[in-house]
Formats: structure tokens, sequence, C-alpha cells
């Protein structure tokens, strides 16, 4: 990364973040701008954050968005001058999309950083789900193992149907991965891909209608809150898995807890939450449910390539280069 | 139909999948099951054999079939049939000597328990059972202790027996960018991944060990000491194969003492007997000898077996022969 492009003065650079975030990162974004972070000053004081915002943050033309920290039009009130967000995360439902529209603001995302390693996660919770991995270590670690004289049997990968919502950078790899275990794929997308080779549904009731596993991996909007709901998950059948690594908020989550309870859906890998940190309780004494703690990304690999996503992007804004991982403001 | 008509089959302990199918099975014939008779297990396969029994079906949870265990009391006996893969517990060549020809699973379950392998390979290095235990048990989401994995991508993974289970672990962990390694009796013509002679030399090699192998005496405790220590304190083995291809003792060693970075069980020494140290850690994921038991594989594996058994009844050859 070149920083023959940048300025002397460094520019001045907000971190936008809630506390208990790792800041070592820090060390290196100083090496290119001045850094602004209020919250080490004001920790989870939002009226004081924007107060320091208010006095220091006038001519601040870039911020470095932590995670999911949110970035709401109260704090954008405060930033006249900004015109480029740089989110770590892969997800923008955190941040006034409209607002940034409206302002003109652009706002970029991590771009690929997150793929790989979730879409690994997602198959590894639809194999536990299938094949009751986690449920049998629990029977195991119970001493159940001398004691039981049968157990039920789990379902095999060979032959479903996939049905992949969201067929971005994520939904591909899944896609890529689900092949070799024999599975076929099938998706539903904002549009038709017309260079991969899986058959298109326009909607995803259509799609679950002809599938026997639902994989989320879209992006959370206002269209896409609970796309998951009572129909959808009936026509998915109780036999159906659903594997979420979007946001909690595509699937109508109590009813999809409702259809579990009641045998209606087959089971269910979770990686996200509409309410975290909570989790439905009464997940919690399912066997055909596989309950996971948001951590699809967390591998050293994807947080260092996030916050190298987000630097590259602050680079390319600072040198009036083509924004690498813009996101789309509609 | 009157069941003393159908063939008879001998059962001295009930292999999982008759327990499973024991009604659809008994549509086709007639079982003597020596584990419903108070009678001692020598004297049940004598009186078997004077009614002229010739098949059996049999399990590695029964006992070893050897000639002064099983065979010598049924000298009527002609076939064989298992619904495992595994041979290592029938003495077949006293059964060759006797003319006994034996039948197993073989294919049947490949891609099953292929698949689990991966799942095992995902949950150890992604931490999903540990991230499962813990919100079960009260842990939130996000805030708080962070699970961090370590990522498949980019691993090296060496696969011990590149058979048609090694090869489909091979063929699923390719598709995730791992890098793929194999160490085999003999190196296998026109396959893209590098061969190892020497286990020790892959595991020194390898980032994850995938255990795919038969049990033979030349594979028993296969994985000792000298391995998990070539494998290395951020090494991880999963086994769905047997458990006595590794050296349990020197496992637990190893994983307790940090010297190995985790492991995935579906195979112990002395099943089901688990090691109850391993109960207590994070970094191991245990199943209970579970990779091929899908309804799809039992089902396959149900008209495999019927299909060896009315093979054998009508003169005709079995059809996944063994011996």
């Amino acid at each position: 990364m070149t920083n023959s492009s940048i300025p002397n003065p460094k520019p001045l650079l907000l971190i936008n973040r809630v506390p208990d975030y790792d800041v070592s990162f820090f060390k290196h974004l100083s090496s290119y701008f001045t850094l602004l972070d209020p919250t080490a000053e004001v920790g989870s004081d939002r009226e004081k954050y924007k107060d320091l915002l208010r006095t220091h943050a006038s001519g601040v033309r870039a911020c470095y968005g932590m995670g999911m920290s949110p970035l709401m039009k109260d704090t954008l009130d405060c930033l006249p001058a900004l015109e480029c967000v740089a989110g770590t995360a892969v997800g923008t439902d955190h941040i006034d999309l409209t607002e940034c529209r409206r302002r003109g603001i652009t706002v970029t995302n991590n771009g690929v950083a997150f793929s790989d390693d979730v879409a690994d996660c997602a198959v590894g919770l639809l194999l536990d789900v299938l094949r009751k991995i986690s449920a049998a270590d629990r029977f195991v670690r119970v001493g159940s193992w001398p004691v039981a004289r049968e157990y039920p049997l789990a379902s095999s990968l060979t032959r479903k149907r996939v049905g992949i919502v969201g067929l971005g950078s994520i939904g591909l790899r899944i896609a890529k991965r689900l092949v070799p275990f024999g599975c076929t794929i099938a998706y539903t997308s904002r549009s038709h891909n017309p260079s991969v080779p899986y058959p298109f549904y326009e909607s995803v009731h259509k799609l679950a209608l002809e599938s026997d596993i639902l994989i989320l991996c879209c992006t959370f909007t206002d269209q896409t809150r609970h796309m998951i709901n009572t129909d959808v998950m009936t026509a998915l059948g109780n036999k159906g898995v659903l594997v979420n690594v979007g946001r909690g908020g595509l699937i109508d989550e109590a009813e999809m807890v409702r259809f579990l309870v009641e045998g209606r859906l087959g089971g269910a890998g979770l990686d996200v939450f509409e309410d975290e940190p909570s989790v439905p309780k009464e997940l919690f004494g399912l066997d055909n449910v596989v309950l996971s703690p948001h951590q699809a990304v967390l591998t050293p690999e994807s947080i260092q390539a996030s916050k190298d996503a987000a630097l590259a992007n602050l680079l390319a804004f600072f040198a009036n280069k083509p924004l690498l991982n813009p996101v789309r403001l509609d | 139909m009157v069941p003393y008509s159908l063939p008879k089959v001998l059962i001295i302990k009930p292999p999982p999948i008759f327990l499973q199918f024991e009604n659809q099975f008994s549509r086709h014939f007639h079982f003597l099951k020596a584990y419903e008779s108070h009678q001692p297990l020598p004297a049940f396969l004598a009186a078997a054999a004077a009614t002229g029994v010739s098949a059996m079906f049999v399990t590695r949870n029964g006992p070893p079939i050897t000639g002064a265990d099983v065979l010598d009391y049924i000298p009527s006996l002609r076939c064989i049939v298992t619904s495992g893969i595994g041979l290592d517990y029938i003495d077949l060549d006293e059964c060759r000597r006797r003319g006994i020809v034996v039948a197993n699973a073989a294919g049947a379950s490949s891609a099953d328990c292929a698949d689990f392998a991966v799942g095992l390979v995902i949950d150890v290095l992604r931490k999903v059972t540990v991230g499962d235990r813990f919100l079960r048990s009260g842990g939130g989401v996000g805030g708080g202790e962070v699970r961090l994995g370590r990522r498949l991508g980019g691993k090296t993974i060496g696969i011990v027996g590149l058979g048609a289970i090694g090869s489909g672990v091979a063929k699923r962990l390719h598709a995730f960018n791992c890098r793929i390694l194999y160490n085999s009796r003999n190196k296998k013509p026109s396959v893209p991944y590098s061969f190892y002679s020497n286990v020790c030399e892959m595991a020194a090699d390898s980032d994850l060990l995938v255990i795919c192998c038969s049990l033979s005496d030349q594979t028993r405790h296969l994985i000792n000491k000298e391995v998990l220590t070539a494998l290395g304190k951020d090494g991880i083995i999963v086994n769905v194969a047997r458990g006595p291809i590794i050296d349990e003792k020197e496992l637990v060693r190893s994983l307790l003492e940090g010297r190995i970075a985790g492991a995935g069980l579906d195979a112990f020494e002395h099943e089901p007997s688990v090691p109850q140290e391993l109960f207590s850690l994070d970094n191991v994921v245990l199943a209970h000898h579970q990779a091929s038991f899908t309804e799809d594989c039992f089902q396959d594996l149900f008209e495999l077996v019927k299909g060896n058994l009315e093979a054998f009844f009508a003169n005709k050859p079995l059809l996944t022969p063994v011996v």
C-alpha cells in the first residue's frame, strides 16, 4: 500500500465504534491518518460522543466504521463534511444508508474479506444439523453411549436440494463447496445471474417449495426483513432445514421457533438472531438445532482482511481513486 | 407364509441395521437369534448347525468370528454377511479354508462417511459445537468471550488411506481451498495429491490428519506418539475409521498436555467406552461411531445385505464379495 498520495499533515479520520473493540490496528492506521477516536474518551455515552463530534469533527471527510457500530442520522448530522464511510463489516444494516444516499456519502464494506470463512461456517452448520454432530457430542459427554440401545438416524447430505438465498460472494462459495457433497443447487437473488449453472427462482417461496435446505446469505434490508415467514417455512416442509449466516432479521424468528418446537420444520443452523445477544431459550432443548454465537467471521485471517479492506478503501478515497468496495445505497 | 420355510440366517449379536429393519428383514429370512436365547453360545450354535443353517449376519459388536470362537460350532456355515466395511474381526483365512464366502458393505457408506469427516474437520477448526454449548449454557451472542476459530482455507490435510472414503474427503476439502496429501499402502496413479509412503513424514507436513483407512495388523496404533509429535501443537486429528488405528492413551495425553491442538473422533479403541478425560475438553468433538448412520445409508445397507443373502440362497455370486 503506497502512502505517496497521502498529504501531510495526515488527513483526519473519525473512528466510529462502540467500546470493547480491539484497537491494535489503530497504530497502523495512524501512520496514514490523524485519528479521532471519541469513544476512547466517552465510552458508551452517545450524547457526549456527538458533542465531541460537533466540537472536533466538522472537517472530517472520512470515517472508519468498526464492525456493526451504529452510524445513524443523529451521528451523521454532526459530520457536515463527511464524504466516505469505510466499514470493516460486510453488512451495512447498522448504517443509515438512506441518509447517506441523501447526503451523497459513499459507503464501503469489506468486500470478500469474510466470504470464505462464512461459507465454511454455513456448510459446517448444515453438516452439524443434518448429521447431528453437536447432538452426538452432548450424548457422548453425558455418558449415554454405553447405556442407550438406539439413537435416531441422521440425514444424508447426498442428493439434497439446496436453495441459496442471495447468490453473492458468500452464496457462490457455499454452492462451490456443496457440489462435491452431491447436493443440487438452486438460488434466489435480487437478479438472475446468467453466468452461473444453477436454476434461478424469482421468489424465496418458490425456491422453498423445491428445496430441502435453505441457506440465507443475503443482505438485510427493509425488503428482506422477515423474508423467511410462515408461508416459506410451510413450503420448506417438516423435513426442511434452515441455515442462517446473514442476519437474524431475515427470519420471522418467533414463528420459526414455533415451527421448530412443533416439528413443522426439520431443523436449523443459526449463526445470527433477531435480538442479539438474546437467543430464544425454547431452542436449547432441541437436538435438530445448532446455535452459533455470531462467529461465522471469526478467524484471525478474516478479521485482519476486514481491517485491511477498510484501510484500502480509505486510501483510495483520499487518493481520489475509485473505491474498491462501494455499497449499493438503494 | 410360514416362518420356517424362509431361509435361515444366524445372528449372534444384532447389527444396528438389523435392529432398524428387523420387520423388513424378517419377511425374507428366518433369523436364529443367539442373543435372545438363554443357552450358552456354543450350545446355541451347535443347535443351529443341527438345523443346517448356512448363513450368518455378523457385526463388529459381536464376538470375533474365528474358528475356535464360532466357526467350529457351525460346520454347516457357507456364507457370512456383514453390514459394515471392517473385516478385522473375521478370520478371513479360516473362512477361505472352510469354503465360507464373505460379503461386506463396501461402497455403501463412503459418501456419508466422507461428509461426516468434513463435518468434524469444520467443527473442530471453527468451534461449531463449542459455540453451541456456550449458547445453551446461557452465554450471550457477541459480547464477552470471543470464539475465534481457525480458517480452513489454505490448510494442508493429510489423508490416511485414500480409498473410497479418503478420496471423498479429498474431493470435498479441495473445494474449501485445502491442500491435500495422502498416505496409502501404494501410490495411486493419476491422483492429483502428493503421496507419502511414511505417515510420520506426512504428519510433519500436515495441519490436519484425517484417518480413513481400514483396521489391520499394519494399521493398529499406526497413529502413535511419533506421529502425533510430528503433527505438532497446532495439529488436529479426525478419525472416522476405527479406534485402534490411533494409540488412544497417547492421543489423550497429547490433548491434555497441549501437544496437539484438537481432535474430532467418531471411533474409539473400546467402544462404547470413551476416555472420560476428553469430556471436559473444548478442543475435541466426540461422536458415537455414526459416520454411516443416516437414513439413506441404512436403506442402502438393508438392500445390500438382503441382496447378498438372497444371492447366496439362490446360488448366485454375492453382490459385494470379500472372500
